[in-house]
């Protein structure tokens, strides 16, 4: 456990009077230079060295620490004139308007205000957002005519953006401002929604302006030698400059008009100081043009100092690469360069049981693998093994040294995927030192993931401390995700090769040889020995698919349940099913049905899967999953499978056929328009006669594309490697198949068939009006056939459609997460079982209303009450 | 061998009910019945799957720390990139149009006022529910039908200072409106003179001046004859064995006041009529049973607790506010986590002279300090003390 020493806990804000900003400040800034000729900074200027230093080796002129202990100190400027702060316009307005022009008291009567006063503390006894009320008091205070207090005659205040205040016909200064606000009292400035204990009204007009350290607006110094400064800096140097002349020309005793203009010129420079972005200000730029980035700027977006660099950190102990599959590797490693290996390191504190063993760390060094880059003696006194004699370190090291060694197998390592959407985008895995620049995962990870080969980065993070360490093995391990909590059921399974190759072990009459049983046990990396053989013909043992499968089934499962490939018979067959996709396993053995996609692969129902986590814990299913997997693989090696576009050929007969149907379907069309234009066409309640037209043409060109798809589909067997992996689930769908061969099908836009392009047609190819099937997009070819040149347009023109919908839907998906997660990561669930947030709140009494966990849960329901009966009665 | 009797496991329900949640023992209680029916079930098992019913249930049950907002945004929000955009569909009836996938969803986090698509399913109770003409009857009669649903024409005439609408008799007799009741409806409602001539409505400002002839000229088309406001198109539909009226736009407190209206069973899809009318245990309701439907239709499995999560966030001080910076996320106790969501500068301008204080209890504001979150393992606060004698480790 890692002691946290300090501990922030609460943050209060509050405004600074002028004279903490001068108490704060080391030096009153009053020259607008920064550096002398010989590149000095200049006293009393802006980088003077008691603000603070950013060059490494100098010491700071004020606190006499060098970069790393001294985060800067303030200066301050001291104004000619007050100016307005921007960001509390509108407060200042609000304090303008409801007080009394000569006695500073809000226009409402003793009674009311008292009211008022009695409200606001006892809102902020209870702790509740007093300033609410305030909003109130302004609104009614603003309209009375005459000061309840005083008599006085109120006049209508207007506030012209960005800064100004004009009272009747007179411009109030903000010196004006600034009087009348400090004859607001403190009672009533609470009631305007000031905390009087912080702040006081007057403090939002500025006299003295603060000048941040250095160390916030460093300057760079390109490769040319020329000084570049900061954004902060360039407005500071403006606002020092006008700040200047308006103080000598208001020594001088210029003119009114001259001392005005510069005011003026002051404010507008002190705004674009505080934020850039003001409405009706010009944005302050740069000599070059660009616009300046000023404070406002530097919080706020994603960018910002917030969102960018406070919620999210730079991170050292980091790693990022390509990634590349392995199947042979356990779902729960990851192979890592060895490059990256001896990169990243590991602290391991020296003890007596371990220090000959970092001795040998430490002679290897930080150039052979399983070395070290760096020893921290007991005093943190660091070393680093790269400059030093490594043989001398060795013998120094003794209990109470940390030793930084390389990264080895077996050590816990989180390894994520962006954009990381869920928990499972961040997982730990145990690290496996492989040759090569790649990261390597098991393929059944890429779900999670949502990982694929085309060129994916992945980046990895070493947790340094025991504690995380630890915490990362336990609860972000692999194996310890394979339940989504979203839905209770496996997101880590098999997948595309990994289905296709238990379905070919599986299947009926798919009988090995003794050799081909033990090759594929072997690969499957088991060396349990073989069941009694199935069959025995002509001298030879043949061992079934479904034997050598089981022999991976936890001893004790029971399942029963209809494959993927069930083809929803109107009367069930059961066991005797023709095409085996009735499953049932007893005691761990399969006896009837095909392992498909139903059985294991990820996101789907995966009921073996399902049933091992569950039932039998995690280390069972990663068990499972890692040897089945390579024995799938094993079996599609050794039939060999493949796919190509003859998988897509179809006889002459069935060609013909379907053709006939699609012409049926056209004439169908031009029948119905037909109808239509006689104006004959009966329309479907609520809906004009042109959409219910259309809705009709789509109906029949949908049900022609199916029945060419049914035609094609009889042609389509299981002996097809395609099918085969459309029918187990493993990858692709029938309607691709039926596409490529079959037809492709009607393309629509927003759902509708194409209609934009011409006037009244989608290209001159048609006739202006023409509402047929093929003017409208409808694709008669199929993939494999090859489009004509007008439907492939029509299909370019669906396709950009899905494009562009995938990018705006990422968009939109991504802000709503991002709401949905500022909304609600603040809930926990507390001991009692309650749900609350951060303020104690209780959001819900029981969770979920029966305080399940969705990620233990039986796919959503509490407790499987069937399965447990089931099995203590026993019998169906 | 005499199994246990149905009166016994009932019994014995009955005295676990408080350490298991009521959905369990139904099914529980249903499971056993049946069984034993087929089956006679002994004491000792009886007791066996009482036992292992527990143990799995205590097995299932949160960890406490768990954070279980954060999951169920995720939950939430990853489907969001598989859902479709932009999708006008079907949902049911084929006449209607409503909104669903990615932009529905959104409209329900940010508890928009008005969905872009309203729709009422409006159950009918007793014999009207079985008799197709009287369902009929009754959705004509719910149908908001203006002046101009059944003017052919307008004009205005600046001779005699009136304004002209042609009436459409076909429509007028869809409807079922008479002419002479168009013009006493005028009346009435606008206080005009209105007269009917043939098929032209003739409505006479009563000041004669332009501008009030041109204000009249605006309202008149926008006069309810008939009908509920707000319901615009009515579709009548077998399901089961019953008729239902499936309206597009929605005014559920006037349609639920209506005689023959299955009260009980009707609903729309505003959440924010039914907070109104029905109140905000039932708009949290609404919120789950939208969502549920939004995510089923799209066929992304989604377990129930997240989504009730998210609804009960919405609406637990009593008013549905969105998942966003106008509800939840704007209405936060901490500075630094509404100033980190959106709107940075104003959220710390405003702490500043409100003085505000930041506790640092929410997960954001302990990033942002760079400290352990109150989450999970985090949130255990006991420290064990090293090296003292009688503690083990």
């Amino acid at each position: 456990m890692t002691y946290i020493n300090k501990l922030v806990d609460r943050v209060e804000f509050g405004l600074l009077s002028p004279d903490d900003v001068r108490k704060i400040s080391v030096t009153r800034i009053v020259t607008a230079d920064t550096y002398d000729e010989d590149g000095y900074p200049i006293e009393r200027g802006l980088m003077d060295p008691r603000l603070g230093i950013v060059d490494p080796g100098l010491r700071c002129r004020t606190c006499g620490a060098r970069t790393r202990g001294c985060s800067g100190h303030f200066g301050h400027v001291e104004l000619a004139r007050p100016v307005i702060h921007v960001g509390y316009v509108d407060v200042i307005y609000d304090c303008l308007r409801a007080t009394c022009r000569k006695c500073g008291r809000i226009c409402l009567s003793e009674q009311k205000l008292e009211g008022y006063c009695k409200q606001v503390s006892e809102m902020a006894a209870a702790g509740r957002g007093w300033w609410a009320l305030a909003d109130e008091i302004v609104k009614s205070a603003a309209t009375v005519e005459k000061c309840p207090s005083c008599g006085e005659k109120q006049q209508k205040i207007k506030f012209e953006k960005p800064t100004t205040f004009v009272e009747g016909k007179n411009r109030l200064t903000p010196s004006d401002v600034r009087e009348r606000l400090e004859r607001i009292t403190n009672e009533d400035a609470q009631l305007l929604g000031i905390n009087p204990k912080i702040a006081r009204p007057e403090w939002m007009v500025l006299t003295a302006l603060p000048v941040p350290p250095v160390t916030v607006r460093p300057s760079i110094t390109l490769e040319s030698g020329v000084r570049s400064e900061d954004d902060l800096t360039h407005k500071l140097v403006d606002i020092i400059r006008i700040n200047q002349r308006l103080a000598e020309n208001i020594e001088a005793g210029a003119p009114h008009l001259i001392i005005e203009d510069l005011w003026e010129l002051l404010q507008y420079h002190v705004i674009t100081y505080f934020t850039n972005e003001v409405s009706g200000v010009p944005p302050a730029r740069h000599r070059s043009g660009r616009v300046l980035r000023t404070l406002a700027q530097r919080l706020k977006g994603k960018e910002g100092r917030f969102r960018g660099n406070l919620s999210g950190k730079r991170v050292d102990f980091s790693a990022r690469t390509v990634i590349s599959p392995d199947p042979c590797i356990s779902i729960n490693e990851v192979g890592v360069p060895e490059y990256v290996a001896r990169t990243l390191t590991v602290p391991v504190r020296a003890t007596s049981h371990n220090v000959e063993e970092l001795r040998d760390f430490v002679r290897r060094g930080p150039d052979v693998h399983p070395g070290a880059n760096c020893i921290i003696s007991s005093e943190g006194k660091r070393f680093d093994l790269r400059y030093a004699d490594r043989e001398e370190l060795a013998k120094v090291l003794e209990p109470g040294f940390t030793v930084e060694r390389h990264l080895m197998d077996d050590d816990i390592v989180l390894f994520n995927r962006q954009p990381s959407l869920h928990r499972m985008s961040i997982m730990a895995h145990e690290v496996r030192v492989m040759p090569g620049r790649t990261f390597r995962l098991n393929l059944c990870v890429c779900p999670p993931y949502n990982a694929d080969f085309d060129g994916d980065e992945m980046n990895l993070h070493v947790p340094q401390s025991e504690e995380a360490q630890v915490e990362a093995r336990i609860l972000m391990k692999v194996q310890e995700q394979i339940l989504s909590p979203r839905f209770g059921g496996p997101i880590i399974g098999g997948i595309q090769e990994h289905i296709t190759g238990a379905f070919l072990l599986t299947r009926k009459g798919a009988l090995f040889t003794r050799e081909q049983a033990q090759q594929l046990i072997a690969a499957a990396g088991s060396v349990k020995s073989l069941p009694k053989p199935a069959v025995r013909e002509a001298g030879e043992e043949y061992w079934t698919g479904k034997q050598i499968f089981s022999m991976f089934l936890p001893e004790g499962l029971n399942l029963t349940y209809k494959a993927k490939i069930c083809e929803n018979c109107a009367r069930c067959k059961g066991e005797e099913c023709d095409i085996d996709a009735y499953v049932v396993i007893r005691d761990g053995q399969l006896l009837h049905g095909v392992i498909d996609a139903r059985a294991y692969k990820a996101l789907d129902w995966c009921e073996v899967l399902d049933r091992i986590v569950k039932d039998y814990g995690t280390d069972a299913a990663r068990e499972f999953l890692d040897r089945v997997t390579r024995l799938s693989i094993a079996v599609a090696t050794m039939f060999g499978f493949t796919t190509s576009i003859d998988d897509e050929d179809i006889p002459d007969e069935a060609k013909e056929r379907i053709a006939e149907v699609l012409d049926g379907a056209s004439d169908e069309v031009k029948k119905l328009i037909d109808v239509y234009n006689r104006g004959e066409l009966e329309p479907l309640p609520g809906r004009s006669l042109r959409e219910t037209l259309e809705m009709r043409i789509m109906e029949v060109l949908a049900e022609s594309r199916d029945r060419a798809g049914e035609i094609a589909e009889k042609y389509l067997g299981l002996d097809n490697n395609a099918v085969i992996m459309a029918r187990t689930g493993a990858r692709g769908s029938m309607l691709n198949l039926t596409q490529m061969a079959a037809c492709v099908g009607q393309q629509s836009v927003r759902g509708e068939r194409l209609s934009r392009g011409y006037k009244g047609r989608t290209l001159p190819h048609f006739e202006s009006g023409d509402l047929g099937a093929e003017a409208r997009g409808f694709v008669h070819s199929s993939y494999k056939r090859g489009l004509k040149p007008l439907e492939f347009f029509f299909h370019a023109m669906g396709g950009r459609e899905g494009l562009v919908d995938t990018a705006v839907r990422t968009a939109q998906s991504g802000y709503m997460q991002r709401r949905l997660i500022n909304a609600l990561q603040d809930l926990r669930v507390g001991y009692d079982g309650t749900v609350r947030d951060d303020r104690g709140m209780i959001i819900q009494f029981v969770y979920g209303e029966d305080q399940v966990d969705p990620a233990r849960s039986d796919n959503g329901k509490a407790v499987n009450v069937e399965k447990i009966i089931k099995r203590v009665v026993g019998a169906e | 061998m005499v199994g246990v009797s149905p009166e016994t496991i009932k019994g014995e329900i009955d005295g676990l009910r408080g350490t298991l949640p009521e959905s369990v023992l139904k099914e529980l209680e249903g499971s056993l019945l049946r069984v034993s029916k087929e089956k006679a079930i002994t004491r000792k098992q009886l007791d066996d799957v009482f036992g292992i019913v527990k143990q799995a249930y205590i097995n299932a049950v949160v960890e406490p720390g768990e954070a279980v907002g954060t999951i169920a945004a995720q939950s939430v929000g990853e489907p969001g990139t598989q859902m479709t955009l932009r999708t006008f569909h079907y949902a049911g009836v084929a006449e209607l149009n409503v909104t669903l996938g990615l932009p529905r969803l959104i409209e329900i986090i940010d508890a928009r006022r008005t969905p872009s698509t309203s729709l009422m399913t409006i159950y009918l109770a007793g014999k009207l529910a079985k008799d197709k003409n009287r369902a009929r009857v009754f959705a004509q009669e719910i149908e908001a039908t203006t002046v101009e649903d059944i003017a052919s024409q307008t004009e205005m005439d600046l001779i005699n200072m009136e304004f002209v609408v042609t009436l459409d008799r076909s429509r007028m007799q869809q409807k079922e409106l008479a002419p002479a009741r168009v013009a006493s409806v005028v009346r009435e409602v606008l206080k005009v003179e209105a007269s009917v001539d043939g098929n032209k409505l003739r409505v006479k400002p009563g000041t004669q001046t332009l501008s009030e002839l041109r204000r009249v000229a605006m309202r008149v088309k926008g006069v309810s004859l008939r009908g509920i406001k707000g319901i615009n198109r009515v579709v009548v539909k077998m399901e089961g064995d019953e008729y239902v009226v499936y309206t597009e736009g929605s005014n559920f407190a006037e349609t639920l006041a209506l005689p023959g209206v299955d009260q009980t069973r009707t609903v729309t899809n505003n959440i924010n009529e039914i907070e109104e009318v029905l109140g905000i245990e039932a708009a949290r309701n609404a919120i789950i049973n939208e969502a549920v439907k939004t995510l089923e239709e799209q066929g992304l499995d989604v377990d129930v607790r997240h989504i009730m999560l998210i609804s009960d966030m919405m609406t637990h001080d009593g008013k549905v506010k969105q998942a966003g910076r106008h509800g939840v996320s704007g209405e936060k106790a901490s500075v630094l986590a509404r100033a980190s969501f959106e709107v940075t500068t104003k959220h710390l301008l405003d702490a500043c002279i409100r003085g505000e204080v930041d506790k640092l209890d929410g997960i954001i504001e302990n990033v942002i300090a760079g400290q352990p979150i109150p989450l999970g393992t985090g949130s255990v606060e006991l420290v064990m003390r090293r090296g003292e004698k009688g503690g083990r480790g």
